[in-house]
């Protein structure tokens, strides 16, 4: 199942700084958390941004399909990405 | 359809505006109520849609699917159902969706729809939609669902005559369509964007002012800074902003008790009517204006959309006791009153982080504080600048005894959280709505709720402790002749307390006040009103200058710490029952309230007297 392109490129939503964006792969989270995160927008696949955070960066802001969602770090350290493909327009 | 319907649920994903469109639609014909059984609160109303025709809307909770995982799920899915005890099976749907995230809340559709019901589609904050460059073909729509589609503005009034011809029966439907109801949320989300794609949706451009406004309010520096502002200028406007209103119902009550007094005979009637109705209820009415003042406040946050920040910003401290920025919410709201902040909790997956809320939410300075408050500061400390012209001495103290009440619900919740409470670190989601402006009908609306609760208690409980108090002062009779009051059974129970509160700087008419403010804080103000009218002495001088007269300043304090820290209100301890499901914790709450009031009493008390 892991792809030995992800183990090389792949990296957790934590490590995005504000502005950057990536690619969701997958949540590495309990099922009943995944679906929640997943019913805000959380999808494999979908681009998320890091916006803007908290005073002291916990929790941070992601911009995920049309809207804005706060997690806390250690949740968004559960959530593997892939950084953007190259030609893909910033949404 | 089939005739006309009689029951509308008004169903959608939170932040939707099913609220302001139930607003809307039913104006001031509407009352909040709990499902049976469940802690879920129902709003209920009725639309008048034409002269003849009404019809009932219920405004379920918030859902972002029908897979009945948490408590709202579940009910929405009864109601929906009809399997809802006591509530009737509604026989039409309002679906209310955010137009400018269409993508994401159209996946709520394809479940509702299928139930089978006769549902308009509503696509709200076309206003939005529409200034951020988005668009939807609302025909296509209907088309690719198989049910009617309205793009309307619910706090704008826009669109919403559709909404009526549809309650009216008046809206043709397109033939219903089978539709995938998938159970995997990926595969739900790209059905709704093959729908919407079809339908010629335009997401609407990010919304530039919400990222603007979100760069000061969320800035490291600025946005805590801001933070403290709002909360400094809303305790300076409670006290110095309200009084004229105060002072004008004061005079009102004054002038009618005047205006009565002279029409009745003297004697025992008089005396229950000025001494014990006039005075007891009418020294709590002085402090609506104050308490609607403050719901304004909270009204405001909430309804821009500023409180999400709020949260966001107060969510480490929170991590720091161990709770989460999803208990600051229910903990925000306890500041207007502690019921519905307990019954707010069910937001709260984490069991244990719950019951931590649940015990420390009566610390947080509730509106029923607010009038005792008021009261000892008003008497004892006098008016002047604390920090030039924005912040006054009063407002200083009621600010000092907010935070007191904050550092004690924290405290508690340091050592719940890290003995018999403690759990594993638990999630934090929480989705930030764009900001809007607070609509006045939004904002009269939640005062005039308020300020229905609020009469309705001093119409009841107040009213009816008031006459005890004025009963109990008048008996045993003498010759038939009322006795002293210091004979009088109210004096009997006043003297049988005061051991226990001697040593906290409290005589037994205090004692009285604490002991009837058993069944609500603010009714001590209404006790005391009492008794000083049937004393007389204080008459012209008032309730303040009575108690400067039978307080220290040490005392003084004293009692404010006590009312800081007690749990004087049955309507909590009876929420707390119900939510917990048992004694345990209400009697474990108050034991542990009423105990940290009576030492934090006694160390004031004993303190200040050797000081000032």
């Amino acid at each position: 199942m892991q792809l030995s392109v992800n183990s090389e490129t792949g990296f957790t939503l934590v490590e995005l700084a504000e502005g950057e964006q990536a690619v969701l792969e997958r949540l590495d989270l309990p099922e009943e958390f995944a679906r929640r995160l997943m019913e805000l927008g959380f999808l494999p696949g979908h681009v998320i941004t890091a916006a803007r955070s908290a005073p002291g960066g916990d929790p941070r802001v992601f911009r995920v399909d049309g809207s804005e969602i706060a997690l806390r770090r250690d949740t968004a350290a559960r959530l593997r990405v892939r950084p953007p493909a190259p030609l893909s327009s910033a949404v | 359809m089939s005739g006309v319907p009689r029951t509308v649920a008004i169903v959608g994903p939170p932040n939707s505006g099913k609220t302001t469109l139930f607003n809307r639609l039913t104006g001031l014909r509407q009352k909040v109520a709990n499902f049976p059984g469940v802690t879920v609160e129902q709003h209920l109303g009725t639309a008048q849609l034409s002269e003849d025709r009404e019809v009932d809307l219920i405004d379920l909770p918030g859902v972002y699917s029908l897979r009945a995982r948490s408590e709202d799920e579940q009910v929405t899915r009864k109601v929906l159902a009809g399997t809802m005890a006591g509530v009737p099976r509604p026989d039409a749907v309002l679906l209310v969706l955010d137009s400018t995230n269409l993508g994401r809340h159209l996946v709520l559709a394809a479940p509702i729809l299928s139930l089978g019901l006769p549902t308009l589609v509503i696509l709200n904050l076309a206003d939005d939609l529409r200034a951020r460059g988005g668009d939807v073909d609302t025909a296509a729509l209907a088309r690719q669902l198989g049910a009617p589609v309205a793009l309307i503005s619910a706090a704008k009034g826009e669109g919403v005559e559709t909404v009526i011809q549809f309650l009216l029966g008046r809206v043709s439907a397109p033939a219903p369509l089978e539709l995938p109801v998938l159970q995997d949320v990926p595969r739900c989300r790209q059905w709704a964007t093959r729908v919407g794609r079809h339908a010629g949706y335009q997401p609407p451009a990010p919304p530039v002012w919400t990222r603007r406004l979100d760069r000061v309010f969320l800035h490291p520096v600025c946005g805590p800074l801001i933070f403290a502002v709002v909360v400094v200028a809303v305790f300076q406007t409670i006290f110095s902003g309200a009084r004229p209103l105060m002072e004008g119902v004061e005079t009102l009550i004054t002038a009618s008790g005047g205006w009565l007094g002279a029409r009745i005979p003297a004697g025992v009637w008089k005396s229950l009517v000025i001494d014990g109705v006039w005075n007891g209820v009418g020294s709590v009415l002085v402090f609506l204006p104050q308490i609607l003042l403050l719901f304004l406040f909270i009204g405001i946050l909430e309804d821009s959309g500023y409180l999400a920040r709020a949260a966001l910003i107060a969510d480490r401290t929170m991590a720091r006791v161990g709770l989460q920025g999803k208990s600051f919410i229910p903990l925000l709201s306890a500041y207007a009153c502690a019921v519905p902040a307990i019954m707010a909790t069910r937001t709260i997956e984490n069991r244990r982080d719950r019951i931590a809320t649940i015990l420390i939410a009566p610390f947080m300075t509730c509106s029923a504080r607010l009038p005792v408050y008021t009261l000892i500061i008003a008497a004892f400390l006098p008016e002047r600048p604390v920090a030039g012209p924005f912040l006054g001495s009063r407002a200083a103290a009621l600010l000092g005894l907010y935070v007191l009440g904050f550092l004690a619900a924290f405290g508690t919740a340091r050592v719940l959280k890290s003995s018999v409470l403690k759990s594993g670190p638990t999630a934090f989601v929480l989705e930030m709505p764009s900001y809007r402006w607070p609509t006045w009908r939004g904002l009269g609306l939640r005062l005039l709720d308020r300020a229905k609760i609020f009469l309705r208690r001093a119409g009841t409980v107040i009213l009816g402790v008031a006459v005890v108090v004025w009963a109990l002062a008048h008996l045993p009779l003498h010759d038939g002749r009322a006795p002293k009051i210091e004979a009088s059974l109210v004096g009997v129970m006043g003297r049988a307390v005061e051991p226990l509160i001697r040593p906290l700087g409290f005589n037994w008419k205090i004692g009285v006040g604490l002991v009837s403010s058993l069944a609500a804080r603010e009714v001590i103000v209404g006790t005391l009103g009492t008794i000083y009218g049937i004393e007389g002495d204080a008459e012209s001088a008032g309730l303040q200058a009575a108690l400067r007269h039978d307080l220290t300043p040490a005392g003084a304090v004293a009692l404010l710490v006590f009312f800081a820290f007690a749990m004087q209100c049955t309507s909590t301890i009876a929420v707390v029952r119900r939510e917990t499901g048992g004694w345990k914790w209400p009697a474990v709450q108050f034991g542990y309230m009423g105990a940290l009031a009576w030492v934090g009493a006694f160390a004031a008390h004993q303190v200040l007297s050797r000081v000032i």
